[in-house]
């Protein structure tokens, strides 16, 4: 049946993506595309960039999005559900384990080497998505994104403005900007 | 709202489980480029403006979520929860943070040509990413500052280490948990046996 088989995969998929989005990505490619024939390349590829546009986890867009297309809103919901089940599972017996033992030295040892190791990986996602922003249309710098990312971390750092505001007076910005002055 | 004293409690929880729900939908909804955007969100909302938690345990929450697979958006959310009310707490944050995504891409399917070919969408996502990239950024400054601000070396060269190690060398995340993990101990034992502070 249909529906056991996408809560499979999508578990199987929700299970094995540690690391991010990108990470994931493979491996929901080989589980719909490759062993389950569920879409097309070509669909799988307007799922990512569908996914990039929108909000939300891109693991649990493309489950979504795979669920609706082969069962409709019922797919949508197992596949969604099937997809997000493992990590809540398995973070919420981690929260347990860390409200336990959090005031044992050794939790504090290691909480204190992965705390600047994800600042770290905040940071190396931060560069990677000022890059792009900034250099989308290869090596000539976007003027218009280098003037919202300059102007946004100005506004943050002296006003302390809601991340929100920046990051959706940055996409009505573009929709002006772009609009007056095609690239 | 306030009627009784007596109601007090239960409105409170009420509102609590409420307050929980709509910051976690609302920050999925919003969750646009990439699950760290998440950071700067739930910092805003839950350290600054709630004062549910601070900015230790949401670093805590974070390293535990990339110990964990799936989406840290999620995983962060459910961490939360967890934080604030128990289980229930958790599932009203998991389920707070799925729905938005769930409702965005079943409604975009029926027309997602259009959609992915509309170029205001794209000019919108263009300027967004800029703004993006300024959130995270910023965030990055925020929190990495009292490091610097303390002089804490072993904390900087890992920073600086793992910058390196993602960014350029892609390495994976569990390798990077698993081995500044046992950096930790290590520090933390010869601190110990040093006679230092702890």
């Amino acid at each position: 049946m249909i529906y056991i088989q996408l809560l499979l995969s999508m578990f199987k998929i929700g299970i094995l993506s540690f690391g991010g989005g990108y990470v994931a990505i493979p491996l929901i490619q080989k589980e719909i595309v490759e062993l389950n024939g569920w879409i097309t390349l070509t669909e799988f590829t307007d799922i990512i960039t569908i996914a990039e546009m929108t909000p939300g986890p891109i693991a649990i867009n493309a489950a979504t999005f795979v669920g609706i297309r082969i069962a409709g809103i019922p797919g949508a919901l197992i596949a969604t559900f099937g997809c997000a089940l493992p990590s809540c599972i398995i973070v919420i017996i981690l929260a347990k384990i860390y409200y336990k033992y959090r005031h044992l030295n050794t939790m504090q040892n290691i909480l204190a080497g992965l705390r600047p190791a994800v600042i770290a990986m905040i940071a190396s996602s931060g560069v990677t998505i000022a890059l792009m922003a900034l250099f989308k249309s290869g090596i000539n710098i976007n003027y218009i994104s280098a003037g919202i990312f300059i102007i946004g971390i100005f506004l943050l750092r002296k006003y302390k403005l809601n991340p929100l505001y920046i990051m959706f007076g940055a996409g009505a910005v573009g929709i002006i900007l772009y609009s007056l002055f095609p690239m | 709202m306030r009627k009784s004293n007596a109601n007090e409690f239960i409105n409170e929880n009420k509102n609590l489980y409420a307050t929980l729900f709509s910051s976690t939908f609302k920050i999925s909804a919003c969750t646009f480029g990439g699950g760290y955007v998440i950071v700067p969100l739930m910092k805003k909302r839950f350290v600054e403006e709630l004062d549910w938690i601070s900015e230790t345990e949401m670093l805590d929450f974070i390293s535990i979520s990339q110990s964990a697979p799936g989406p840290i958006a999620v995983d962060v959310a459910i961490m939360v929860g967890y934080h604030v009310c128990g289980l229930k707490g958790a599932v009203i944050a998991g389920i707070g943070t799925i729905l938005p995504p769930l409702i965005i891409i079943s409604v975009i399917s029926l027309f997602y040509k259009q959609f992915r070919d509309n170029r205001f969408v794209s000019f919108a996502m263009n300027g967004m990413l800029a703004g993006i990239a300024a959130v995270i950024c910023n965030v990055v400054i925020d929190m990495g500052k009292p490091f610097f601000k303390n002089r804490d070396i072993f904390s900087i060269i890992i920073i600086a280490a793992v910058f390196i190690a993602v960014y350029f060398f892609k390495i994976n995340i569990l390798w990077i948990i698993i081995i500044c993990a046992v950096l930790g101990i290590i520090k933390g034992t010869v601190g110990l046996k040093d006679g230092e502070k702890r």
